[in-house]
């Protein structure tokens, strides 16, 4: 995903409009500005005057008070459902239980990019929101003080009321939304200083959380129409492979079962084929699917295993210098002359989102257009995709945006809603294609295994030189990317005042392909990035006899991240700890958020190792809710848990090895240990909370073992149970 | 047909009597609340009441619930003020919340059986439901806060 691009569409987009629809309620929005600007404004105005208000703005205020604010991005766990109204209700002044809160429809014109990727949500939007809250406040306050005959600053806004202070008359919102939408609205509006704020920087109780206690929150799975049907699709399980054959008679002997097509799934670029089964229930479906024969052809392309992957990666690692992307210094020529020095290698395994709520996508085609609902990341992606595929009018994919059951990078991809709309378009009716868990497990796309090899230098106890290669899959090759090009994300993670410090650096990437689709997983190249490079550093501090948080505070000289290590001192009790009593520290970079992890551990009861607790300090600069990042927090640590530890997806022969949680097995509640998360206070621009407190978990565990073990984990993931047991 | 009580309301149903009670739920009765995650009884997404004791509705044949008293989501609590609803809008507690109707419902036999858990009788209680978003800290927290509801209450769950 390409956050800069985002960043800068968004910093283009930077002009509110405003639009009163036959004066019936108070819209506000942002538009693109620049060359399609003009035109897009005028659209999207006639589409909200003949389709009505709620398609024109982003803040929509009715006559009775009511206020209405929309979620334009993917609410998938991370919490923007609710850190979106609360931003809103801050500088509009209402009250944030009172406010409705609307999922919405892809379109960027209105909302700018919609994909919900790299924990850009709030860094991306929050102050085009302040900005246009502020302006919704000040237009309502300027036709109060109107009416009243008074001056604007002799009047002020609070919960959905314009208040006169002198006389204390007081108008709702709604009463003023006739004559506000006639205003101008001010070029420029004053927002609070942070010290004012009453509902940003609190922890409050969630918007969504009680449709979440009830069953009443639509999933993409849960999402019901007139005329439903159900589709489960059998795909070639390796992963390029074409359907030969098939023979639906045993599958049609379902009760259910309606229907047994061949139906293609494009993966961005590439396709592979199954055979779907359509019936009237999602059971029915699954029966089918499993009664199904088909006969696959694998032909043209390699079926390629786990083990021939790493093997290939060491040959690359050994035998080329790959693509640079950055380098400063000369890391080669001093790593040559050095006598102090370590050339090493670490694995990382591919993996699986495995969202709770598995794969799953309705579509419904009619003909020129095709209106879809589903849990998704990315709906402008989706409407590129499927009106390339199909030769529809962008306009005319329709994508609904329901809750997700977790997305961690996967609902960004356009190949489920592309399946569904081919479904859809073969029986001319509503379906909703659900992926079963082994589905989910075994047709990717993954994370890819990424290994790397490190070089490095010391000597008089400090860091001469660094020297990192990196080999494995690049998810931009999905997507037509330029082979000749080093993965842009080969540096992901690293700390960036390290380069003002270490005088030789480099990084470089040597390309690899398979044919395993691979795609953004949470943090993407950091979760494997920030293993090999901050379990390097802590490999470094050892060879250099020195502390390993030492180490980095000398190397890490800027103001926020030596008052992040101060903080991960103190809450920690690092200064305290005991020679080789289990502590080990990692700092990792991602989505504008710098992010320490100490992880301590101990020998286990039964053997191997215990993690006793896990201190995390963030700076993730100017923040919202400070719970749900928290929370964002905590769940990092348990996916990290889960991909240093527990489980990894392989391949034999062209296909995936493992099924179902069975197999590909998931943390549970007794294997959590306490973590304790600081966020660190500053007024700095904001980063991305959704992902970056993931990268750093891993090595700052396995440097932990190291220090109570001596032992070295250079590939994940690692067995618990034996742990530091051989040395 | 099949004759079925969900939530002190009776459905008559045209379905396989083999047809797992999670897809009869779902799409047959089209209560949503209860999830499909696994198939095959790993995650507990998909955990409803089956005269009153928590049952895998994936694993768990329709046949095997006719004439049953079936309890979803949906019909534990009247208000969404069950002491663990309470307790889990209190502490926060669901990210996606696609795990925590399977959570909730797990929860409640506990909190029924054990009006005072330990941690011990939280993790055995509860190892059967997987959350990917990894809110299992909240989820410990927040049956201890129901719990103390419940004790409060002085009421049975
Ligand atoms: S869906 Fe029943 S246990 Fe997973
Ligand atoms: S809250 Fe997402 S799986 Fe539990």
């Amino acid at each position: 995903m390409s956050v800069s691009e985002e960043a800068e569409r968004l910093s283009r987009r930077n002009f509110l409009r405003m639009a009163g629809i036959g004066g019936t309620a108070l819209c506000l929005g942002l538009y693109t500005s620049g060359q399609a600007g003009v035109k897009v404004i005028n659209q999207a105005l006639v589409n909200a005057a003949s389709e009505g208000v709620e398609l024109a703005a982003w803040i929509i205020i009715n006559t009775s008070g009511k206020v209405t604010l929309i979620c334009h991005r993917a609410e998938m766990g991370q919490g923007v459902y609710h850190s979106i109204a609360q931003i809103i209700a801050e500088e509009l002044e209402v009250d944030l239980y009172g406010v409705d809160i609307q999922l919405t429809q892809g379109d960027e014109k209105k909302y700018g990019s919609q994909l919900t990727g790299g924990s850009s949500t709030i860094r991306g939007s929050y102050k085009n929101l302040l900005k246009l809250s502020a302006t919704a406040r000040e237009v309502l306050i300027m036709a109060a003080a109107a009416r009243w005959g008074v001056a604007a600053d002799a009047c002020y806004a609070e919960s959905g009321h314009v208040i006169h202070k002198a006389s204390g008359k007081k108008f709702h919102y709604g009463e003023l939304v006739a004559d506000a939408v006639k205003l101008a609205p001010p070029k420029e509006v004053k927002l609070k200083p942070r010290s004012a704020y009453q509902i940003i920087g609190k922890g409050n109780h969630r918007r969504d959380t009680p449709m979440k206690t009830n069953g009443e929150a639509i999933f993409g799975i849960d999402k019901r129409l007139p005329g439903l049907q159900f589709a489960a699709v059998k795909r070639n399980p390796r992963l390029r492979g074409k359907v030969k054959s098939f023979d639906a008679s045993a599958a049609l002997q379902v009760p259910g079962v309606t229907k047994v097509f061949k139906v293609v799934m494009g993966v961005w670029d590439t396709d592979r084929e199954g055979v779907a089964v359509v019936a009237n229930s999602t059971w029915a479906a699954i029966e089918g699917k499993k009664a199904l024969r088909v006969e696959w052809d694998d032909t043209g392309f390699e079926h390629i295993s786990t083990a021939e992957i790493y093997s290939r990666h060491r040959e690359l690692l050994q035998s080329s210098e790959g693509l640079p992307l950055k380098t400063q210094g000369d890391p080669t020529g001093i790593i040559s002359q050095s006598d102090h020095k370590l050339d090493v290698i670490y694995e990382t395994p591919y993996q699986s989102h495995s969202c709770m709520e598995p794969v799953n996508c309705i579509a419904h085609f009619q003909g020129d257009k095709v209106e879809i609902w589903g849990p998704v990341q990315a709906p402008n992606w989706i409407q590129d995709y499927v009106s390339k595929k199909m030769g529809l009018a962008r306009e005319n994919v329709i994508v609904n945006m329901t809750f997700l059951g977790g997305g961690f990078g996967r609902k960004a991809m356009p190949d489920y809603p592309y399946e569904a709309v081919l479904v859809s378009k073969e029986i001319g009716a509503p379906v909703q294609v659900v992926w079963t868990r082994e589905d989910d497990a075994t047709q990717g796309p993954f994370r890819p295994g990424v290994s790397y090899r490190c070089e490095g230098a010391v000597e008089d106890g400090g860091i001469t030189a660094l020297k990192f290669r990196m080999a494995g899959q690049n998810n931009d090759h999905w997507r037509g990317g330029d082979n000749g090009k080093p993965n842009r994300s080969t540096s992901e993670g690293f700390l960036k005042p390290y380069y003002d410090t270490i005088k030789n650096i480099s990084f470089a990437d040597l390309p690899f392909k398979t044919p395993i689709p691979t795609s953004f997983w949470r943090s993407v190249y950091a979760s494997t990035n920030g293993f090999a490079y901050e379990s390097f550093m802590d490999e470094l501090a050892h060879k250099a006899v020195r502390d390993p948080l030492d180490l980095r505070r000398q190397y890490l000289k800027d103001e926020r991240s030596q008052l992040l290590i101060d903080k991960m001192e103190e809450v920690s009790g690092w200064k305290s700890r005991k020679k080789n009593d289990g502590y080990g520290v990692a700092i990792t970079e991602c989505f504008a958020s710098t992010v320490g992890h100490i992880v301590k551990v101990s020998k286990g009861k039964t053997g191997g190792i215990h993690i006793d607790k896990v201190w995390v300090v963030v700076d993730c600069g100017w923040y919202v809710n400070p719970d749900i990042i928290t929370a964002q927090v905590e769940g990092s640590v348990v996916m990290a848990i889960g991909a240093a530890t527990i489980h990894e997806i392989t391949f034999k022969d062209g296909m995936v090895e493992q099924r179902n949680f069975y197999d590909y097995k998931m943390p549970r509640i007794m294997d959590i240990p306490p973590i304790e998360v600081h966020i660190m206070e500053n007024d700095e621009d904001a980063g991305g909370m959704g992902e970056p407190g993931l990268p750093a978990f891993a090595p700052a565990l396995t440097n932990a073992i190291f220090d109570l073990t001596g032992k070295r984990i250079r590939k994940l993931p690692f067995d618990m149970g034996n742990a530091g047991m051989e040395k | 047909m099949i004759n079925l009580n969900v939530n002190h309301k009776v459905y008559q149903v045209d379905a396989d009597p083999n047809m797992p009670l999670l897809w009869v739920i779902r799409d047959l009765i089209g209560l949503t609340g209860t999830k499909y995650g696994c198939g095959v009884a790993q995650c507990g997404a998909c955990v409803v009441h089956l005269n009153g004791e928590a049952v895998r509705s994936c694993v768990t044949k329709v046949s095997r619930a006719e004439g049953q008293q079936v309890t979803t989501i949906e019909g534990l609590s009247a208000q969404n003020n069950h002491p663990l609803q309470v307790a889990w809008n209190e502490e926060n507690v669901p990210q996606c919340g696609y795990c925590h109707s399977g959570q909730i419902m797990s929860a409640a036999v506990l909190l029924r059986e054990k009006a005072d858990p330990t941690d011990q009788d939280i993790d055995d209680a509860m190892a059967g439901n997987l959350c990917r978003c990894g809110t299992y800290l909240r989820i410990r927290k927040a049956i201890h806060l129901a719990a103390e509801l419940q004790k409060k209450e002085g009421g049975s769950v």
